[in-house]
Formats: structure tokens, sequence, C-alpha cells
């Protein structure tokens, strides 16, 4: 039992969205209660795999034990199994979040439930494989589930569905050309198989053409800068329940996917390393620029923070193209902080939304005193993606900006402090809006007694408020843990 | 100098052909106003894939691979692995182009249109329409 571990976090979310449609039939609620159940499963068992990973090292998980050149290999590292367990955190609490949002009609529920279960089984799988094809598989998975997911969310999220799917299978095409290109210079699938071929250094040129594709192709799924097009009306009309999940966590995953092939298929000693590096940060730099100025001009809530993601994405390939231990390690840790402050913000936006039916933030006057726990968590988060102490995002940068030091790399440390900068500006004028600005006289939709909103609804607020704070003062405990990969990756 | 190009051709010539083929797809993606269009430019570019991945799944004088007594080495079967993987991604593009023939259909319902010059235009009408009307309610 225990050593099927790795297959098992992944199965048993997707052993329950494929029961959710049938299970959907016999009574409304049923698929409800197995999916979360699945997913706390999912939860406990990640949690205890990273026990098992920090004391006894990597996991290496033979498929139907199938030797590992031939069969598809999982490989649990420090740095898959944290973000593995910030995945399944997310996903727990939108798996509860959603159904407060849910359509009323019996198989669209069902249909519903199925996608976010395909959508989190995806979503690990990506992250826990170790071989390359099975990435695409996964990769697929994921966005189909997240096209119909889009799609739900009214007639502008169809339209805007309709533009990711044309521009996300154009990303999945030219993964699969770059991994073909790889596959018939080296004949294998297997990513530390390919490694040890790859770093016999004939192939540099066949590499330098496939990881441009592959460049591409995991920009466009992460909303790198010049290939973010389709990302701000998707993040702004999906379906509201599960856009904590879609804007928190979907973007990150192919970002922790373009980390595998940059600095563990091809390494540090690739010949054109440096080059590709410069040019991933110079794409991050403006992409920080221009995802924070973008932002400023927004009303709508949902599109400041669906720019804001095009900024916050830079940070994290800004740590890639850095490429010291430190700065990987800061790229990492922004990438769960930020899952936890974007998720958080959509949990807020997803709130109000559900008490007044607004996401105007003109209407937002003194909404503090109806929802202080909301307003609590969205200024926190607020104050996280500003970076100030003792919040995820402070440490997140500081670790970036030492790591650029190291590197004498001063550009990247003046663009990451006037992006905060910028990011400030418009984060404040959300705080400003909640606490300061006359009330809109906004009606209540939704009227207890004892608690603000729904407890589905308040327990990931919560969760989220915790572990931005919490992220951010045990980060030392956590950079430790991504350390222990790390160390030797990095330049 | 004709014996050079026609042996270029001969070895590589398939490969220039994916790529115009897969040139055409991207650049149908862009170009096209039609939203179906854009999807059938969709799957020639996943075509290209596929083709490319046969290609260089291909060998002279090889056989198909199941086990034959006249042929014992490794080296007169062709690679099965790439034909594979490409079921599985010939599986996975049927089903992207059955989720965008029913986003098309729903986009045809709600807009009435999939030129994507009219949609924009009829998009921005009705958030004009939506603006008019809060502000009488206002």
């Amino acid at each position: 039992m225990i050593q099927n571990l790795p297959v098992l976090i992944i199965l048993l979310p997707l052993c329950a969205a494929l029961l959710s449609l049938l299970l959907t039939r016999i009574n409304r609620n049923l698929s409800k209660y197995v999916l979360t159940l699945a997913v706390l499963a999912s939860l406990v068992l990640s949690v205890y795999q990273l026990h098992l990973v920090v004391t006894e090292g990597t996991i290496h998980y033979t498929v139907g034990n199938y030797q590992t050149p031939y069969g598809i290999e999982l490989v649990i590292d420090s740095l898959n199994a944290l973000i593995l367990v910030v995945i399944e955190i997310i996903s727990f609490m939108t798996v509860l979040f959603a159904e407060n949002f849910g359509v009323k009609r019996k198989v669209v529920q069902g249909g519903a439930r199925a996608l976010i279960g395909l959508l989190i089984t995806g979503l690990l799988g990506m992250t826990s494989t170790g071989d390359v094809f099975n990435l695409y598989v996964f990769l697929e998975i994921t966005s189909l589930s997240a096209y119909c997911l889009i799609a739900l969310g009214g007639s502008r999220g169809v339209v805007a569905a309709y533009k990711y799917m044309l521009v996300g299978t154009v990303a999945a095409t030219f993964y699969l050309l770059g991994v073909g290109i790889l596959y018939s210079a080296t004949g294998t699938l297997n990513m530390a198989d390919m490694k040890d071929i790859l770093s016999q250094g004939v192939y540099d040129d066949v590499m330098l053409v496939s990881m441009s594709f592959l460049t591409i192709a995991f920009g466009i799924k992460m909303a790198l800068f010049p290939f973010h097009g389709w990302q701000p009306s998707a993040y702004a009309h999906a379906e509201p329940g599960t856009r904590p999940l879609i804007t928190g966590v979907m973007s990150k995953v192919p970002a922790l996917a373009m980390f595998r092939f940059f600095y563990m298929i091809y390494g540090t000693d690739f010949k054109y390393m440096k080059l590709l590096l410069v040019i991933i940060g110079i794409l991050s730099c403006l992409g920080m620029i221009y995802g924070s100025v973008f932002a400023m001009m927004q009303k709508d809530i949902r599109k400041i923070l669906a720019y804001s993601s095009v900024a916050q994405i830079g940070y994290i390939s800004l740590g890639f193209a850095i490429g010291t231990p430190i700065a990987l390690a800061g790229a990492f840790l922004h990438m769960m902080g930020h899952a936890f402050m974007k998720g958080g913000l959509f949990f807020c936006t997803g709130a109000i939304r559900y008490k007044y039916g607004t996401s105007d933030i003109n209407d937002f006057g003194r909404i503090y005193k109806q929802m202080p726990l909301t307003c609590g968590l969205l200024t926190v988060a607020a104050l996280s993606m500003i970076g100030i102490p003792p919040t995820a995002g402070f440490f997140s940068k500081w670790y970036l900006a030492s790591g650029a030091a190291e590197n004498h790399q001063w550009i990247y440390i003046a663009v990451l402090v006037l992006s905060s900068l910028l990011n400030a500006v418009y984060f404040f004028r959300l705080i400003e809006k909640v606490f300061i600005q006359k009330s809109a006289g906004l009606k209540e939709r939704w009227k207890s007694e004892v608690l603000e909103l729904p407890f589905t609804i308040i327990l990931p607020i919560v969760v989220c408020f915790v572990a931005i704070l919490g992220i951010g003062i045990f980060n030392v405990k956590i950079i430790d843990i991504l350390l222990m990969t790390l160390e030797g990756v990095g330049l | 100098m004709m014996t050079t190009i026609s042996t270029f051709l001969a070895a590589r010539g398939i490969y220039i052909l994916t790529l115009i083929l897969l040139s055409l797809g991207v650049a149908g993606i862009i170009v096209c106003n039609n939203y179906m269009k854009k999807l059938i430019c969709m799957n020639i570019m996943q075509v290209a894939v596929i083709f490319f991945f046969l290609c260089f799944g291909q060998k002279a004088g090889g056989t198909i691979p199941v086990a034959m007594n006249d042929a014992v080495t490794a080296s007169q079967y062709i690679n099965p692995l790439p034909h594979g993987l490409m079921l599985t991604a010939i599986v996975v593009s049927l089903g992207t182009t059955g989720v965008g023939l029913s986003l098309l259909f729903r986009i045809k319902e709600k807009y009435g249109t999939i030129e994507e010059d009219d949609l924009i235009k009829r998009q921005r009408d009705k958030e004009l329409n939506k603006n008019v009307e809060e502000g009488k309610n206002k």
C-alpha cells in the first residue's frame, strides 16, 4: 500500500471524477461527498509522502513494474512533494468552495464535479511524472478540463474558452514537436535517461531547436509575457467556483515542467543555456512591468488579478533565469506563496460576489464591516503581493533578489523593485476601496446571524490566510527542503 | 546539381513538406476570421506533427513490428513506439476537436455568429446596452 503512494495520490481524484456522473444519477449529493473525500484522502497521503521524501530521500515509482527506461516512471523529489501538497490543499478547498456556485441542473452539476476532479488529476500527474510523453498526456487532461470549466462561466466564458483552446492546442502541439525532436535524437522518453544521453554534448543544435519549441509551449501554458494573450479573459470569465484552482495552480505547474526541462534534462552544461536564460530573463522583466501597468488600468477586480498574474509569473520565470540555487528556491517559494495569494484573492472575490453579486471595485466601499474575515485575507494577500514582511511575498522576492545579487545581475533587482512598487499602486487602491471609500449600499443576497458567509467559503479563506503568513514565517524550513533537490541543479 | 537536390529531397523532402503543413496550420489560426476555419487549421497543425513522428519512425527495409521467422534482429523491424505515441496524440486531437466543436455550437447559440469581428462587435454592443440599462436603473 505504502509503496504505491505516488500513484494512489493521482488515482483517487481520477476515480472520483470518473464515478461522479454516475453517482449524480443516483443521488444529487453523493458525487459531492465522494469527490471531497477522495481529494481529502489524497491530501493526507501527499502530506505523508512529503514526510517520507524529507526523511528518506527521493521516491522512484515504476508504474506497472516495467523497468525504467521503457516504462513510465513517477519521480517524487522534495520539490515535487511540496508542490503536490500545495496543489492538494488548493484543490480540496476549491472542491468545497465550488459547491456554493454550482449550476442547479443535475447533469451539469455531475459533469462539473467530474471536470474539477480531472483538472486536479492532470495537475497532480504533471507534477509527479518522470516521463516526457506522460507529461503531454497529463497536460492535455488538464487543458481539456480547464477549457470546459472556463466555458461554464457564461457567454463570455465560452468565447474565452474557445480562444484559450486554440492557443492551448498550439502549445500542446509545439510541446509534442519538441519532444519528438528530442526522442528522434536520443531514443528515450524517460527524463533521467534523456539527461544522461544529452549530457554527452553531441546533440547541442538539435537541443536548441527543440528547446525553442518547448519554451514557446510552456510559455503559452504558463502565460509568460508575450504569450499571455489568452489569459486575462480566461481567468476573468471562468466558472466562479473553480477560479481559485484555475488561477492559483494551473499556470504554476507548466512552470515546474519548464524548470524540469531547463535544469533537469538540459542541464547547466548545455552550450546555449546562457543565451536561453538571458532571453527568459528579458521576457520576464517585460512581463513584470507590462502586467502591473495593465492591472492598474482595470476596473473589474477579476481583470486586475488576471493581469497581475502575468506579472507574478514573471517573478517565477525570473528565478529560473537567474539560475542560482537560492534564486530557484525563491522562485519555487513564490510559486507556492502565489498559489495561496492568488487563490485566496479569488476566494475573496468569489465570496463578495456570493454575498453581493458584484465584482466592480467601485462598489466595494466599506464592506469590511460586513465581511471582516474576507477583507482580512484580501489585505494580507494584497500586502503579500506587494512584498511586505512577514508575508510569503516578501521572502520569495528577498531570495530572488539575493540570488540576482550573487550573480551581479543588478538590472533584475531594479525591475523587481519597480514592479513591486507598481503592485503597491493598484493593491493599495483596492485596500482603499474596501476600508475607506463610502459604502455603496449593496443589497445582501445571503444573510445569517452567526457567520458572515457559509462555512465552506469561510474555511478556504481562513486556510489561505494562515498559509500566506505560515509560508512567510517558516520560509527557512521550506527553503531547506527545496534546497535538498536544488543544490547541485542550479548554476 | 540535379542529383544532389533529388537525393536531398528523397532523404529530407518529407520533413520540409511537414514543416510547410505545420506553418500553414499556425498561419491559418492567426489569419482566418472564421472560428470554424481556425478549428480546421488547428487540426491541420496536429496532423503535421503526427506526420513528423511517423516519418522519423520509418526505416528503409524494416518490416512491421510483429515477430516473424525470417527477421531476427532489431534492425529488421521498424520502431513501433512513435506509432504508439501517435495513437495517443490522435485520441487527444479527437477530444480537442470535440470540445472545440461543442464550444462553437454554444458561441453560435449565444451570439448568433462565428465570425471573429462580428462577435467582437456584438460583445461590445451587449456591454454598452448593459451599461446603459444600469445607468437608467441608477
